[in-house]
């Protein structure tokens, strides 16, 4: 295959940037499964376990090819998830123990493994653990392209094959293991399925980016697409952008404090993480702040609105002055901020130091008072509720009751003159 | 202190031994709560995320001692369980990915800050550092056991003062907080040991291998009782011979994996042998089920195929109890039968003894009284009872035998009694016309 020369004479940083990309979206493919499945440590786990069956597969062939490698890799990863499995099946230990025992065990052997044939060879520890990103340009090249980045291509591709593959079993068996098994899907050989994609994948990322940062890769941008939507396919697609984003920005960042490039980018994708927890639309914490913010504003505000109606009714000549009002809404600032949200949409003037209703606000206010007392009568009518319970619920309900439910209780009520404390439902 | 003179001038294979014992027995305790509460990989969690604090204290303090480096390392696994709590809290993100998430983003911080540590301008050498990735126990001072014994010796204080409450919180913190126990206080201590423990141990035998020496004593001691004193004892006796016998086999390799690959062969060895727990056990019990079933399987047939004729015992054609039902290896179960004295065969008949006979009744009458029940208080149909029936019989206590008689005696349901067996609810094979 014979590339164009734009493409074989980019700059060491492009290969760098590319690499880094490439592995993000091999392993967001995989990675999105694993958090759906709630196996994420499952990552963490293959990613040290494949360690031993590295070094056999280099010790037999001889060479860090990559079709010995990508065997090593998978017939490893098939060992510790069926190793994984017994242990807690059969042998009843904890499944996070169990992953626990089989990955340390494993990578103990490794380690053992590493010293006692390949002392010094193309086995630096160190590389196990962080990878050697910087070094991508500069290794021999496969049809054009630098190597780590030629086998995380093929790894990429052969993820993507197999997951649109095996697009619905996976989606089912992910999000329905039981109902999958139920319909005939084969749970398990789709779990065996996917760890073993895990396991290559891991192994493909292990030259550029290292055993513990592949884990970075596999879970933190699948975990931030999954705040940011509610569907698989969209979710894979933004983790794969975010991966790539967080490679730009890493390595961006790297190069700008001078460190290690691949700690640089899981870094980067922490920080998009993080940024999606504070300011996910749906799920952030943020907008969760700010929509419980604005309804418990929105009560406070019709509360007091229902508050001066009831006050009017009771004695027109009588009204509630604004320290009183803050007082009774029990809430001081968030009161004070209701009060002039509603002056200021002019639902309510302020007399002096009093507050009074304005046309508009009495029509709303007459809604409100409306919806409570046609629920006091439904729950006395309907449920056969005493009268000295009905209030705390129709005064909680009340900001929740639009035309629709009014109109359906007003036809399937009896009285809705009065509400069952003797008072006039308004209109 | 009368042992420093004696410690000074220990050599430095008897350091590491007695180093790596105190920091297994450490970690073997720690790691049962840990186990036990379902947190085995906090541990794994743990160790990575302590490396951005090892860094940092590097940065900040300049020194390489083990206590400024593990304060630094505390102070960041410490902000790592926050980070989880409050991701598995505030946001939709499960506690498995977010363990994943906070481990690899302070683990690649901490790559990030070792490489500004090495640069020259910083003071270039990162040596001890990178023991914590790791391990180098060969590294050991005096001053680390020294550090490891006060810590072990905390450790041991706080397990032993407030033994009562972590029982407790590990196996039921829902009845521990209604019964007004401080349950997040008492996790949160449980939390702290296991990351004290993580974190001294760190240097000593590195990251992953840290995770293990947690997860492996405790999971080993787990097989071998049920009791969390036993537990805890085994565990940590288990953590103290996997390090320094780990180092003495391993020498030549690195220490750290030697210790591992120890722990986890204590792990298969009681995996295969433990007694209950343990896989050699656990087949052993299920062989022995399995064969008595099948036995008092034999003897209720054949009671049911003689009961025609009694009182008088008939000699039953083999040819009859072996068409009777399905049986696996019939002739070896005929011949403990035989040996036990509950019947006398022939080359081709066989004959319940009268001993056997008493057997092959009350095993009958256990079989029909459960049918019965289920027949008139589980309104099951009576032609469903009998595979019902066949899975609990051999597991009735006598006393529930004894309960069921008298209720059905009682309401007067029970039937005349033939040798005080009912009859059977539904038809038996022995009623239909023999082919």
């Amino acid at each position: 295959m014979q590339l164009p020369v734009t493409l074989a004479t980019l700059s060491p940083d492009a290969w760098i940037v590319l690499t880094g990309a490439a592995t993000n979206v091999a392993c967001a493919l995989v990675g999105c499964f694993l958090v759906l499945r709630r196996m994420s440590l499952m990552g963490d786990a293959l990613s040290h376990a494949v360690l031993p069956g590295l070094v056999l597969a280099f010790l037999f062939s001889g060479s860090l090819g990559i079709v010995s490698l990508f065997l090593g890799a998978a017939a490893v990863g098939l060992l510790s998830t069926f190793l994984t499995q017994t242990l807690h099946q059969y042998a009843r230990v904890p499944s996070d123990a169990s992953m626990g025992v089989v990955f340390t065990s494993l990578f103990a052997c490794g380690v053992i493994l590493i010293k006692k044939y390949i002392n010094g060879l193309h086995f630096d520890i160190a590389c196990v653990y962080e990878g050697s990103l910087e070094l991508v340009p500069f290794t021999d090249s496969l049809a054009g392209l630098p190597r780590p980045l030629f086998t995380t291509l093929v790894v990429l591709i052969v993820n993507l094959a197999l997951v649109l593959a095996f697009w619905k079993e996976l989606k089912l068996s992910s999000f329905d293991a039981n109902l999958a098994t139920t319909m005939g899907y084969p749970s398990a050989a789709l779990h065996y399925l996917l760890m073993t994609m895990v396991a290559v994948t891991t192994v493909a990322s292990f030259e550029a980016v290292g055993s513990i940062l592949v884990v970075a890769m596999l879970i933190v941008p699948a975990a931030t697409a999954h705040l940011l939507c509610d569907r698989l396919a969209v979710m894979i697609a933004i983790s794969a952008g975010v991966g790539i984003a967080a490679s730009v920005l890493g390595y961006w960042a790297a190069v700008y404090c001078d460190t290690n490039i691949a700690g640089m980018m899981t870094v980067a994708s922490g920080v998009l993480y993080g940024l999606a927890v504070l300011f996910s639309p749906r799920y952030g914490i943020c907008s969760t702040l700010l929509r419980n913010l604005s309804m418990s504003i929105r009560v406070l505000r019709e509360d007091l609105l229902s508050m001066l109606y009831r006050i009017e009714e009771l004695d027109a000549s009588k009204s509630l002055t604004a320290a009183k009002a803050r007082a009774a809404l029990d809430s001081s600032w968030l009161a004070r901020w209701a009060i002039a949200a509603l002056a200021r949409t002019g639902r309510i003037q302020r007399v002096g130091d009093r507050l009074q209703l304005t046309d508009a606000g009495r029509d709303d206010a007459r809604q409100l008072v409306r919806s409570h007392r046609l629920w006091e009568t439904y729950l006395v009518e309907h449920l056969g509720m005493p009268l000295d319970h009905v209030h705390e619920p129709a005064h909680r309900i009340e900001h929740y009751i639009d035309d629709r439910i009014r109109q359906e209780l007003e036809e399937n009520l009896e009285t809705t003159e009065q509400d069952p404390h003797g008072r006039e439902i308004p209109d | 202190m009368s042992g420093l003179p004696l410690l000074l001038g220990l050599s430095l294979s008897s350091k590491v031994m007695i180093g790596t014992a105190l920091l297994g027995g450490m970690a073997g305790v720690v790691g049962c709560f840990a186990v036990l509460r379902g947190r085995a990989l906090v541990g794994d969690m743990l160790a990575h995320a302590a490396l951005p604090g090892v860094a940092l204290a590097f940065l900040l303090m300049g020194s390489r001692s083990i206590l400024t480096l593990s304060v630094g390392a505390l102070a960041t696994g410490l902000l790592a369980i926050a980070t989880i709590a409050v991701i598995v809290r505030w946001t939709r993100t499960k506690e498995d990915a977010a363990i994943g998430i906070v481990l690899s983003t302070f683990f690649g911080a901490g790559v990030v800050l070792l490489s500004v540590v090495q640069k020259p301008a910083v003071g270039g050498n990162k040596a001890g550092l990178n023991s914590y990735l790791f391990g180098d126990p060969g590294n050991m001072l005096t001053g680390d056991l020294f550090v490891l014994a006060l810590v072990g010796a905390i450790l041991l204080f706080t397990v032993a003062l407030l033994f009562k409450e972590f029982k407790v919180v590990c196996f039921d913190t829902d009845f521990a907080q209604s019964q007004g126990w401080p349950t997040l206080t008492l996790d949160l201590l449980m939390m702290a040991s296991l990351a004290v423990v993580t974190i001294v141990g760190l240097p000593i035998v590195g990251v992953i291998l840290m995770a293990a020496m947690i997860i492996l004593p405790a999971a080993t001691a787990r097989f071998w009782t049920n009791r969390l004193h036993i537990m805890l004892l085994l565990a940590a006796a288990f953590g103290i011979a996997a390090g320094p016998l780990g180092t003495y086999l391993g020498r030549g390799f690195p220490a750290g994996a030697a210790i591992v690959l120890t722990a986890a062969s204590f792990f298969g060895v009681s995996l295969l042998l433990a007694p209950d727990r343990g896989v050699a056990a656990r087949l052993m019990a299920e062989y022995q089920l399995r064969k008595r079933i099948t036995r008092e399987h034999l003897l209720r047939s054949l009671y049911e195929l003689s009961e025609s004729q009694l009182p008088d015992i008939p000699c039953l054609p083999l040819l009859t109890v072996s068409q009777y039902r399905h049986w696996d290896s019939l002739e070896k179960m005929l011949q403990l039968e035989a040996e036990a004295g509950t019947i006398l065969r022939t080359e081709q008949t066989i004959q319940l003894t009268p001993f056997g006979l008493r057997r092959a009744a009350e095993l009958t009458k256990a079989h029909r009284l459960w049918e019965m029940y289920l027949v008139q208080y589980a309104d099951i149909a009576p032609d469903h009872v009998d595979r019902d029936a066949d899975d609990v019989e051999h597991l009735l206590p006598e006393s529930l035998l004894v309960e069921l008689e008298q209720q059905l005696a009682e309401e007067d349901r029970l039937p005349n009694l033939v040798a005080e067996v009912p009859s059977s609810p539904h038809e038996l094979d022995t009623d239909k016309p023999q082919q």
